[in-house]
């Protein structure tokens, strides 16, 4: 048998290596700014680029692409190459992989603090980068596969099946949900709308974290773990059963999101069924990890690599453990909308990917750059600084998000709300989230310190760019027939037209023209009642999605009696019909807002924009003072009824040409009653629009006059 | 709700896809040995300092 010697590639790995430490610090910083924001709203001050709402995608956006993506590019791109004994089989879809994805991470960090964002979780960032998100999936998808094609080990180990797993549900999951009508160049209207937005949003978000979160980080461990303690994998067996398992189970697991809303019911028993049953692969997994350890134990006290490794699975068995407890109703009921899904996420996000993606650098660098790791010392001060730092922050919330919680539901003898103000539940919480910013300032610190010894550690070796390596030629393939060989040859000779050619055929499958004119008849509101938001309400609309209001605000009340006495009736399906993209939320930070419309008159909803505290004393909502300031660009307004009518809204015929006209009405009337009442605004600012809007929130069904002095809850664009 | 059908229908294209994988994997011999392949990635392929046969397909570009 031949043996052939080949070189593996370094110098991509130590490039995603160094792009993933960088992104880290930025995205977590990110992060504690935001948290700081949470008790002082005043910090870094009134600035709309940097507003709470519009850091907080920058912030998950951040850790979840630009620093996972990245360490999920960089254990692929080193222990693939090693896997399969073959060099990846592109130099060019390498680079190309590497230089798209930082590219993408740099405009999501322009766009998300301007305010562009398609507001689905996870799914922010607007159309033109999400095709180019799925372009560069699919260029590193290509080189994987023709590596792995080109492999000279027949047999394919464990890791390199969750990887495949990764590559091909990530690809379809993204395309789905980023299924969008586009108005202009940074604006776009979902082709789903409300509950139906909701589902597909969840079926990829929940599999965001699956898929993204998950899959590639457990073909790390099966790879990491056993080279890290030299000893092979406790079960082999066990790690076939937990991978088809888990990817056979994982994809309906995602209606856990929507427990309790107006998503119908079998669909929310579906979604439970799948997340309880996801415990048994995902606990398997976690157990063939920490087993293999048996017997290595001694090395874990002392070689950072395992120590980050074993946390981190721990991490990954409690997470997996919680996460189906919160899929049961009955705990779903308490734990949602509050802190405790923040304290879920970040007991994973920071020990099982943080912990992971650290153990693979300290792995990786010094192995790459020939030498030892330049400080064991300042590697442990890192293990524990992340392992106490991670406790620190999601102790105080756990703490936190459960209190607030009862706190919602607590009645008192006379039968009402014991706590009707917010506000208090709010002011509650202060010290939890000041507590929590400690753990993570400290996990800060830790990657800080990890970062410069590892740049120490580059500084002291030297990189080997291309490693050599040697393996016997693969004898396993079949004869290609000629047809079949020239392909290949072709293929070989061309990856970028290959990959151009995937590219064109992934995205025209995506999107496919039935997928809207299948929705659209299923959008004809259920509820007579219910009609399309005026161009003004629409404005305002879009002004509350770049923002980014729904990360702290639901639009989704419960069938619960503590919610329906707090904020009024609960939330029905067919109010939603022509929201694009659905605005439910998943976090209560502020008070659920469905049923805002009408509550206070628009005099209060002026000066709560202007500062929040005026009439809400404690409030921890920045002031949004640039919406009297601001003035609504009128211009795209046609063009978006338009995209709207495409997509089915009944508008009648021609009312893109009478729409600035039919705004202005509605405007200069809500203008002259904050005029008369003293307050200076302008008739097409954001503030008339986004008052328009929160009077019209939740209105539709209710028969009840409007509180408001210039309520406009009888005024639809429809024609009947 | 329609867009059920569209959920399902990719879901049951997405595990159909799996399932064929996990069948062509089984016939394939994929899973015949479950022990050597965990023992097999701890070994390094360092070069044992002899080259014969080289392949040209994936060296880098700086030594063609």
């Amino acid at each position: 048998m031949a043996t052939e010697t080949f070189y593996y590639d370094n110098k991509i790995v130590r490039n995603f290596a160094i792009a993933t430490a960088i992104w880290g610090i930025v995205g977590m910083l990110v992060g504690l700014i935001i948290a700081l924001k949470l008790f002082l709203p005043d910090f870094l001050g009134f600035i709309p680029e940097l507003s709470y709402g519009r850091l907080r995608p920058l912030h998950t956006n951040a850790v979840i692409f630009a620093f996972a993506g990245n360490g999920i590019f960089l254990g692929v791109y080193y222990s693939l190459q090693r896997l399969c004994k073959a060099r990846m089989w592109s130099d060019t879809l390498s680079n190309i992989n590497f230089w798209g994805w930082q590219t993408i991470i740099v405009s999501a960090a322009l766009t998300l603090p301007l305010g562009i964002t398609q507001s689905k979780e996870y799914a922010e960032l607007e159309w033109p980068i999400a095709i180019a998100i799925a372009v560069i999936w699919v260029v590193f998808g290509v080189n994987m596969m023709m590596t792995i094609y080109k492999r000279r080990v027949k047999h394919m180990y464990v890791a390199i099946w969750f990887y495949i797993a990764t590559f091909v549900t990530v690809a379809i999951l993204h395309i789905v949900n980023n299924l969008v009508l586009p108005v202009s160049l940074f604006k776009s209207y979902s082709m789903f709308a409300g509950v139906q937005d909701a589902l597909v949003q969840w079926w990829y978000g929940h599999n965001a974290v699956a898929f993204f979160l998950t899959t590639p980080f457990l073909g790390i461990m099966y790879y990491f773990i056993p080279k890290a303690a030299n000893r092979p994998i406790f079960s082999y067996r066990l790690s076939i059963v937990h991978f088809w398992a888990l990817i056979f189970i994982y994809i309906w697991a995602g209606p856990h999101h929507l427990l309790y809303t107006a998503l119908p019911g079998w669909a929310q028993s579906l979604g439970v069924v799948f997340s309880v049953m996801l415990i048994a692969p995902s606990w398997g997994g976690m157990i063939n990890g920490l087993f293999t350890l048996k017997g290595a134990w001694d090395r874990v006290r002392k070689d950072p690599v395992l120590k980050f490794l074993v946390v981190g699975v721990t991490a990954y068995g409690m997470a997996t453990f919680e996460g189906p407890m919160m899929s049961l109703k009955s705990v779903n009921a308490i734990t949602h909308y509050t802190d405790y899904v923040i304290s879920h996420v970040h007991t994973a996000a920071l020990a099982w990917n943080g912990g992971l993606t650290f153990a693979m650098l300290y792995f990786i660098i010094p192995r790459i750059f020939r030498t030892e790791l330049y400080s064991i010392k300042l590697a442990n001060f890192h293990f524990w600084a992340a392992t106490l730092g991670m406790i620190i922050y999601v102790i105080p919330i756990y703490w936190g998000g459960i209190t607030q919680s009862l706190m919602w539901k607590e009645f008192n003898a006379q039968g009402t709300l014991m706590y009707p103000n917010f506000m208090e539940t709010v002011t509650h919480l202060i010290p939890m989230y000041i507590a929590r910013t400690f753990g993570g300032t400290l996990y800060i610190v830790g990657i800080l310190v990890g970062s410069y010894n590892l740049f120490r550690t580059m500084r002291a070796g030297n990189l080997l760019a291309d490693e050599k390596a040697e393996a016997p030629a693969a004898d396993f393939r079949d004869v290609p027939s000629k047809a079949g060989s020239a392909f290949h040859r072709w293929l070989e000779s061309k990856p970028t037209q290959f990959t151009a050619l995937t590219v064109v055929a992934i995205l025209i499958g995506g999107i496919v023209e039935y997928v809207p004119t299948a929705l659209i008849d299923s959008n004809i509101p259920t509820i007579e009642a219910v009609k399309p938001y005026t161009p003004l309400e629409l404005e305002g609309r879009d002004i509350y999605i770049a923002e980014g209001c729904v990360g702290c605000h639901s639009q989704m009340i419960r069938p619960f009696r503590s919610e329906t006495e707090r904020y009024g009736e609960y939330s029905k399906a067919g109010e939603f019909v022509y929201d694009r993209p659905f605005l439910w939320g998943s976090k209560r930070t502020g008070p659920d807002l469905h049923r805002i419309g009408g509550k206070y008159p628009d005099s209060w909803h002026y000066m709560h924009f202007m500062d929040p505290n005026s009439t809400s004393p404690g409030s921890i909502m920045p002031a949004y003072d640039w919406f009297q300031r601001k003035t609504v660009n009128l211009d795209r307004i046609p063009a978006k009824i338009r995209t709207l009518q495409r997509l089915g809204v009944p508008y009648p015929e021609g009312f893109d040409q009478i729409a600035l006209q039919d705004y202005e009405t509605q405007a200069r009337k809500i203008a002259d009653g904050l005029n008369a009442s003293g307050f200076e605004v302008s008739w097409d600012s954001h503030m008339v629009a986004m008052i328009a809007y929160m009077q019209r929130l939740g209105t539709d069904i209710q028969a009840r006059p409007s509180a408001s002095g210039t309520g406009n809850t009888d005024q639809t664009a429809s024609p009947n | 709700m329609s867009v059920m059908y569209l959920l399902i229908a990719l879901s049951l294209l997405l595990a159909a896809a799996f399932l064929i994988s996990f069948i062509v994997a089984i016939r394939s011999g994929q899973y015949d040995d479950k022990y050597t392949p965990s023992v097999r990635i701890l070994f390094d392929d360092e070069p044992t300092g002899k080259s014969s046969q080289k392949s040209t397909s994936d060296r880098p570009k700086s030594k063609h």
